[in-house]
C-alpha cells in the first residue's frame, strides 16, 4: 500500500459517509468576502442596490494570482462591508439579499464544442470561473495549471485522500459526480499534458475506487488515468506527503513547490468544479460542504458560498446540547470560530460542532517521548521548535526549519504532556515570516 | 438557540489522543510486576518491604518537595513511584531498612526535583540514587542473598572472582544471587514484551544495547547469552535505557545511545574492578544525551543540500540591499530610522506574497 512515513491513525468519525448529497435550501442572503482565495483581494463591481444574478461575476482583481467570485443567488447587493470571515477573522464583503428566484446570468450557457477550446481557452474560462483549489488551500486553480515553462509537469495528481476525520464530502462526491470529476480531470489533463495521470483514494473508500475504476474502464481511460489506493493514515491528504506516497518524490523544503518535482495536485471538487465550468460555463458559486458533529441530524450539503452558517446548521435541526466549539473545516486543520455568524466560503470543507471538550487534561513539561518526532510527516522536531519558541529563540526555531511545517496537528494529537505543540510552531512561524519581511 | 453560549477557541487540532504521562508511566509500572513479583518470590517477604520503603520514600519526597516550592503536586502521574520502585528493583535483597529510604530520598529531591522536575533531569533519578548508595555504603550495596550455596555471590561476581559459569535455565528463571528485580529474565522480557507491544518504549534503545553486548561479548571471547542474561543487562535495557527524559529523541540517537551503553557495559564488566557495569554505563550515557540529540537532528522532509545558483541569489540581493542602506540611516537620526525601515518595508511587498502563497499551497489541496 502506498503511504508515507510519519502520520497518525485518529478515531476517523466519518458518521456522514453514507448520506447522499442533498440540496441546501436556497439562503436568505449570502455574504460574498472579497478575499476566499490566496492571492490579491477582489475589487467590487456592483455597488449598493444593484440587482444581481446567479453567476454574474460581482468582483475581481488584476493580479494574476487571484479569482473572481460571483453572485451565488439572485438579489439586491445590500451593500459592501466588513463581515466575519471564517479564516481571516474580517474581511470586506458584498452582501447579497435573495429574491426568492434563481434567475441565471446570461453569460451562463452550456458548451457544445468542449473538445475544439484550446489549452489557453480552457484556463482563461477556469480562471473566469473563479475556481480556487477546494481542499481548503483556496490556491487559484488557473495559476496552478501555467506552471512557468522551465517546470516540466510530468504528472498530475487528483487528490481524493479526504484524509480528515468527520469529513465526507469529498466522498460523496466521488460516489455521485463520478463521471464529471473524470471528465474534470481530463480537461486538466489536456491543459497540462502529463506522462502519468493518478487519482489517490484512501482505502477507507473502497467504494469510491471501485466506481472509479468501473467509470474508468467503460470511458476506455484506464491505461491513462490510474487509481492508487492509500493507505488510511493522517496526513495523507496533504499534498506534500500524497506525491511521496504515490511518486516518491519529495517535494523540496524551504518553499518548494509540487511543480519543482514535476507533479500538480488538485482536489476531486475542483475537478467537478472545472466539468461545471467548462461544459456547464457555470462559475464556482456552490460547493459540497460536510455538516457533522454535535448537530441534530449532520449532512451532506451542496450549499451556495456564501451561505450563513447558522442557516446551514438550523437546516441539519440545529445543535446539540452544550455545544463548545464550532469548527470550520476538520478536527486536525480546522479553524476554531468564535461565532456560527459566518459564511461559507469557497475554501470551506466542513463545520465540525464538537460538544464541549472531553479532554481537558492540563499541560505537562515535554518528557521527550519523541512521538511527536516520529509522527511528523515533515520529519521535523516539534518539540523542540516548541521550546525554543517558548523562550522566543527564533534562531534555533529557524535551525529546526519551522518554517516547513504546514500545521498538520499530528504532533499535538500525540502529545501525552498535552503540549499545544502546533500553537508555538505557529508563534515561531509567525515571528520568522515578519523577520523575512525586514 | 436564543440562549446564550460560549465557544472554545483554539489553536488546530481539535482531538487528541487518549494517553496521556500518567498512562505511560503506569504501563511501565505494570511492566515491572512480574520482575517485582519473581524477585519476591525466589528472596522473599522482606523484597516486599524494601519495595515499599522505597516507593513511598519517593512519593513523599517528591509531595514534600512540591510543596515546598509550590509547584502543582504531580504524584498521581506515577512517575515517583515508577523511581521508587526502580530503584528498589536494582537493591540487594539484604540490604537495611534505611537504605531503600535514603536512595529514594536522594533519587527523587537530588536526582530529579532539583533539577525542575519530570522532564528536566539529566540523569536517570532511580539510578542516581542507586550510584548514590553504592558510593556511600559500597559493602552493604553487595552483600547477596545465598540463593544457590555453591558460590553465593552474583553470577557476574562468581564468573570474574572464581571463574564459575551459572547455567542458563538458572539465569534465565531468577533463582540466582543479585538485585530483587534483576535476576529473572523471563520476568523482565515478559514485561518488556508488553511495554514494545504498547509501544511505550522504542526497540532501538535495547536493541543496540543488548545487540552490543553480544557482539563485543564474542569479540572478547566470553559467552554472549550468558552476558545478557546475568547481572543487570535486561532490567536497564528495557526499563533503564529507555527512560524518555534521559535518553535521546531521535531515532538514530536511540541507536548511538544503545551502542554507547552496551560498549561501555561490557568494557566496565570485562576490564574494570566492578563485575557488573550496566549502571554506570547507563549514568554515563546519560550525560552525553544531548550531545547525541544535538548531532543527531533531523533533516527536514525534501531537504537537498543547498544549492549555491538558486538559493544565494535572492538572499544576496537582500544583503546587499540591507548593507547599502545602513551606513545611510545610521547618519541620520533615530526618526530618520522608521522612515528608511518603513521604505524598504514597502518596497519588499510583493515578496511577501509569493512567500504567503507558497505556504498556503503547501497545505492540503
Amino acid at each position: 500500500m502506498k503511504s508515507f512515513f510519519g502520520g497518525i491513525h485518529p478515531i476517523y468519525n466519518k458518521i456522514t459517509r453514507k448520506d447522499a448529497i442533498k440540496v441546501a435550501p436556497l439562503p436568505k442572503k449570502v455574504i460574498l468576502p472579497l478575499q476566499q482565495h490566496t492571492g490579491a483581494i477582489c475589487e467590487p463591481l456592483v455597488k449598493a442596490e444593484d440587482i444581481v444574478k446567479v453567476g454574474q461575476k460581482i468582483a475581481e482583481s488584476k493580479a494574476f494570482v487571484s479569482a473572481p467570485i460571483h453572485a451565488s443567488i439572485s438579489g439586491k447587493v445590500l451593500g459592501i462591508a466588513k463581515a466575519k470571515h471564517p479564516v481571516l477573522g474580517e474581511c470586506n464583503s458584498i452582501v447579497i439579499e435573495a429574491d426568492g428566484k434563481i434567475e441565471w446570468d446570461e453569460s451562463v450557457k452550456k458548451r457544445e464544442n468542449v473538445d475544439a477550446l484550446t489549452k489557453e481557452e480552457l484556463k482563461n474560462i477556469i480562471k473566469e470561473a473563479g475556481i480556487v483549489g477546494l481542499g481548503g488551500a483556496a490556491f487559484p486553480t488557473h495559476v496552478k495549471l501555467s506552471p512557468p515553462p522551465e517546470k516540466s509537469i510530468n504528472t498530475v495528481i487528483l487528490n481524493g485522500a479526504e484524509c480528515e476525520p468527520y469529513l465526507t464530502c469529498d466522498h460523496r462526491i466521488m460516489l455521485e459526480q463520478t463521471e464529471r470529476i473524470i471528465k474534470g480531470f481530463q480537461i486538466i489533463i489536456k491543459i497540462l499534458e502529463p506522462k502519468q495521470c493518478y487519482i489517490g483514494i484512501e482505502d477507507n473508500k473502497e467504494n469510491a475506487i471501485a466506481l472509479f475504476e468501473e467509470k474508468l474502464l467503460n470511458m476506455g481511460l484506464q491505461d491513462k488515468i490510474k487509481i492508487i489506493r492509500l493507505e488510511t493514515i493522517y496526513p495523507q491528504g496533504a499534498e506534500k506527503n500524497l506525491i511521496y506516497s504515490i511518486t516518491k518524490r519529495k517535494v523540496p523544503n524551504a518553499g518548494g513547490l509540487p511543480m519543482d518535482v514535476g507533479v500538480v495536485v488538485q482536489n476531486v471538487q475542483t475537478a467537478k468544479a472545472i466539468y461545471d465550468a467548462v461544459y456547464q460555463g457555470k462559475p464556482l458559486i456552490e460547493r459540497v460542504i460536510t455538516i457533522t458533529g454535535a448537530v441534530k441530524e449532520p449532512k451532506n450539503l451542496l450549499v451556495k458560498i456564501g451561505t450563513p452558517v447558522k442557516e446551514l446548521i438550523e437546516f441539519c435541526g440545529g445543535y446539540e446540547d452544550s455545544i463548545g466549539k464550532i469548527i470550520s473545516g476538520g478536527p486536525m486543520m480546522g479553524i476554531a470560530q468564535y461565532t456560527d455568524d459566518i459564511p461559507i466560503i469557497k475554501g470551506s470543507s466542513g463545520i465540525l460542532v464538537q460538544k464541549e471538550e472531553v479532554i481537558k487534561e492540563e499541560e505537562r513539561d515535554c518528557i521527550r517521548c519523541g512521538r511527536c518526532i516520529d509522527k511528523c510527516p515533515m520529519n521535523l522536531m516539534p518539540t523542540m521548535i516548541s521550546q525554543y519558541a517558548q523562550k522566543d529563540d527564533f534562531d534555533k526555531c529557524q535551525e529546526y526549519s519551522a518554517l516547513d511545517c504546514y500545521e498538520c496537528g499530528c504532533c499535538s494529537y500525540v502529545c501525552p504532556s498535552k503540549i499545544p505543540l502546533v500553537h508555538w510552531i505557529k508563534y515561531a512561524k509567525g515571528e520568522l515570516i515578519k523577520r523575512k519581511k525586514k | 438557540m436564543e440562549k446564550e453560549r460560549k465557544l472554545t477557541v483554539s489553536v488546530n487540532p481539535h482531538v487528541k489522543d487518549k494517553d496521556n504521562v500518567n498512562k505511560i508511566m503506569w504501563y511501565v509500572i505494570i511492566a515491572l510486576l512480574p520482575a517485582a513479583i519473581a524477585g519476591i518470590y525466589f528472596f522473599g517477604i522482606n523484597s516486599l518491604l524494601i519495595i515499599l520503603l522505597s516507593v513511598s520514600s519517593a512519593v513523599v519526597t517528591e509531595l514534600i518537595i512540591q510543596a515546598i516550592t509550590k509547584k502543582p503536586i504531580t504524584i498521581k502521574d506515577g512517575s515517583a513511584v515508577l523511581t521508587g520502585l526502580l530503584l528498589a528493583l536494582i537493591l540487594s535483597p539484604l540490604v537495611p531498612w534505611w537504605i531503600p529510604i535514603l536512595g529514594s530520598v536522594f533519587a527523587i529531591a537530588i536526582g530529579k526535583q532539583i533539577f525542575g522536575g519530570l522532564g528536566h533531569n539529566i540523569f536517570n533519578p532511580a539510578l542516581a540514587g542507586r550510584a548514590f548508595l553504592v558510593a556511600s555504603w559500597p559493602a552493604l550495596m553487595t552483600k547477596w542473598l545465598l540463593i544457590d550455596a555453591a558460590t553465593g555471590a552474583t553470577p557476574l561476581a562468581s564468573l570474574k572472582l572464581e571463574g564459575i559459569k551459572t547455567g542458563y535455565s538458572k539465569l534465565f528463571l531468577g533463582n540466582i544471587g543479585g538485585c530483587i528485580g534483576e535476576t529473572s529474565a523471563i520476568a523482565l522480557l515478559i514485561g518488556a514484551a508488553f511495554l514494545l507491544y504498547k509501544k511505550i518504549i522504542d526497540w532501538r534503545i535495547p536493541a543496540a544495547f543488548i545487540g552490543t553486548v553480544f557482539v563485543f561479548a564474542f569479540i572478547f571471547r566470553q559467552d554472549p547469552i550468558f552476558h545478557i542474561l546475568a547481572g543487570g543487562l535486561l532490567i536497564g535495557a528495557f526499563f533503564m535505557a529507555t527512560d524518555y527524559v534521559t535518553s535521546p529523541i531521535t531515532k538514530n540517537g536511540k541507536l548511538i545511545f544503545g551502542f554507547g551503553c552496551g560498549f561501555l557495559t561490557i568494557i566496565l564488566r570485562l576490564l574494570s574492578g566492578y563485575p557488573e557495569g550496566v549502571m554506570f554505563s547507563i549514568l554515563l550515557m546519560n550525560a552525553t544525551t544531548p550531545l547525541i540529540d544535538r548531532y543527531t537532528r533531523l533533516k527536514p522532509f525534501g531537504y537537498k543540500k543547498p544549492k549555491k545558483e538558486k538559493k544565494a541569489e535572492k538572499p544576496k540581493e537582500e544583503k546587499t540591499m540591507e548593507k547599502k542602506k545602513e551606513p545611510e540611516v545610521d547618519l541620520e537620526s533615530k526618526e530618520g530610522k522608521k522612515i528608511k525601515v518603513e521604505i524598504y518595508e514597502q518596497k519588499e511587498e510583493p515578496k511577501e506574497e509569493i512567500i504567503k502563497q507558497k505556504e498556503k499551497n503547501e497545505r492540503n489541496d
